[in-house]
């Protein structure tokens, strides 16, 4: 655990030492507040479902950006070998990733709390969709954060595995369509493998335990490949 | 790699010789743990490196030919993870004490990807002190720097001999002569020799050596040559294109116990076996002929798989 710690505040540093960071994260803001200020000019309610549903949409592009230097670049410069040269294990070193990138969105999500509290100070919102709302795009990061970092443990190349990363979330993204489209018992197992269905109900004020365990087995599946994957090295 | 087998005592200076892609730094990926042996065991420090590899790991340090680095970081902050990662005691004096020892210290709050090629190295070899692990592991540690800057590695190198037990890699000769107490020299994955320098140099000055050129067949030329009194070791060389025709030249290497001149032996042994002598001449081998002698001979093409 020592380890985790170690790599993961490592990798913090380093986003914030770089300009990744605050692209990234001004980036964010500036989309969501735009799409905030636009739904609450349009629906004039004071609530955050609007934004909520449409968060995902900003993931789609912002998620690739967060995770693929995780693993792609310390391939790249060869520190992966000076860390797994050392008594550092390969799932010590996904999951320290992994909760660097968790801890930027956690940053990130941390100052749009600034949307509810406008209205918390003009209007009068119902408190539990917008704790909800949090939950939902919260686990939703981590689950595509996790997806991300096995896309950057497969190659050297950021790019590339930025380029991965948005086409298997948007793979999980439109299977939703592809289910609908197809109909019967395929077309609803297809759809529930899509993101979009397991978030309909945070921004409606309801968890499901069934979609929280969708996420977070995205997010294990997420740090078991990339820590085989790391692991194939001695295969290849 | 095939066969390659050889132990380090404590304390030892072993360097690891061999021409680029001969399989140093598979060895020394195996050693670290960084990749396991496909074949065969390796021990470090007593702990088997597939087995029981992060013991091994922890009784190690290593310094990759690529010298891996975050290039945004601070030469401190840079040591202090490391420092975490191998879980050293009082980290701050630790990081403190490796980079005191690798001439760093006055550039402790610089960051990394500023600084030059041999400052670069310097960072690295601190990474691999800290904590002091009995096994020093460096691959092709003075590459890429200047010669003042080799000069110095080198120091410091020998310095830490003694302390640690040190494994070094190099492509060059000069290198393990200045700093290691026995050679191991690598080639296409096979051992070819091991000793002390000083043995490598007398083997091959010590021993007189003949360049020999006849007019003949290779193989009986070869037996000929052999069966003189005092000979060691024929050795023909290759004579380019690979064909012989029958009546072509083939040289030869011959060498002969220290002291003895079979000169006259060889040349009338050659005449009486049919053979047209067409030079005969004293050889001098330096260390850097026998490297290239050891390393470019034919092995067999069966098991060469890296």
């Amino acid at each position: 655990m020592r380890n985790v710690w170690a790599v993961s505040v490592r990798e913090l540093r380093s986003y914030f030492l770089s300009p990744l960071a605050y692209v990234v994260i001004a980036l964010f803001l500036a989309l969501s507040g735009y799409l905030f200020a636009l739904i609450l000019a349009n629906g004039r309610e004071a609530s955050l479902r609007g934004l909520v549903q449409n968060v995902s949409v900003l993931y789609l592009f912002i998620v690739p950006a967060i995770s693929m230097r995780l693993l792609a670049e310390e391939q790249r410069t060869g520190t992966v070998e000076l860390l797994l040269t050392n008594p550092v294990q390969e799932w010590e070193i996904v999951t320290g990733k992994f909760l660097a990138s968790v801890m930027l969105v956690l940053v990130m999500l941390g100052l749009t709390l600034l949307f509810p509290l406008f209205l918390f100070i003009y209007g009068n919102p119902d408190r539990g969709p917008i704790i909800t709302g949090y939950v939902g795009i919260f686990l939703q990061a981590a689950a595509f954060l996790s997806i991300g970092l096995w896309a950057s443990s497969l190659t050297q190349n950021q790019i590339v595995a930025a380029i991965v990363s948005f086409a298997l979330l948007l793979i999980l993204w439109l299977s939703e369509n592809l289910g609908q489209f197809l109909g019967g018992t395929i077309g609803s197992i297809i759809s529930y493998t899509s993101v979009i269905t397991h978030f309909q109900s945070f921004p409606q004020g309801v968890i499901q335990s069934n979609d929280v365990i969708y996420y977070l087995s995205l997010v294990l599946a997420g740090i078991v490949l990339s820590t085989l994957s790391l692991q194939s090295r001695r295969y290849r | 790699m095939a066969d390659v087998t050889f132990d380090v005592g404590k304390g030892e200076v072993l360097g690891f010789l061999g021409p680029n892609g001969a399989g140093k730094t598979t060895t020394m990926r195996i050693l670290t743990g960084y990749l396991p042996p496909s074949g065969g065991r390796a021990e470090v420090a007593g702990f088997d490196v597939a087995t029981q590899s992060l013991q091994a790991r922890a009784n190690i340090g290593y310094l990759p030919e690529t010298v891996p680095l975050y290039p945004d970081m601070s030469v401190r902050s840079y040591l202090d993870f490391m420092g975490k990662i191998k879980g050293a005691r009082d980290r701050r004096r630790e990081v403190d004490r490796a980079m005191e020892k690798a001439r760093i210290a006055h550039r402790a709050g610089d960051q990394i990807g500023k600084l030059s090629k041999g400052l670069r190295q310097r960072v690295g070899l601190a990474q691999a002190l800290l904590g002091d692990p009995p096994v020093l592991i460096l691959d092709e540690p003075t590459s890429g720097l200047d010669p003042k800057q080799i000069i110095e590695t080198r120091n410091l190198i020998r310095s830490l001999g003694g302390e640690h037990t040190l494994i070094l890699s190099t492509h060059i000769l000069p290198e393990v002569a200045a700093t290691c107490s026995r050679i191991v020299i690598i080639a296409n994955g096979r051992v070819v020799a091991e000793d002390t320098p000083e043995n490598l140099d007398r083997r091959l000055k010590g021993a007189e050596s003949i360049a020999v050129t006849v007019r003949g067949p290779r193989e009986q030329v070869t037996r000929t040559l052999k069966s003189v009194p005092r000979v060691l070791s024929v050795q023909a060389e290759s004579d380019g294109n690979g064909k012989a025709p029958a009546g072509s030249l083939a040289s030869f290497t011959v060498q002969s116990e220290v002291g003895a001149d079979i000169r006259e032996a060889l040349a009338s042994a050659v005449v009486q076996g049919g053979f047209g002598l067409m030079e005969l001449r004293p050889a001098h081998l330096s260390l850097e002929e026998i490297f290239l002698q050891l390393t470019t001979t034919e092995t067999p093409e069966t098991e060469v798989a890296a």
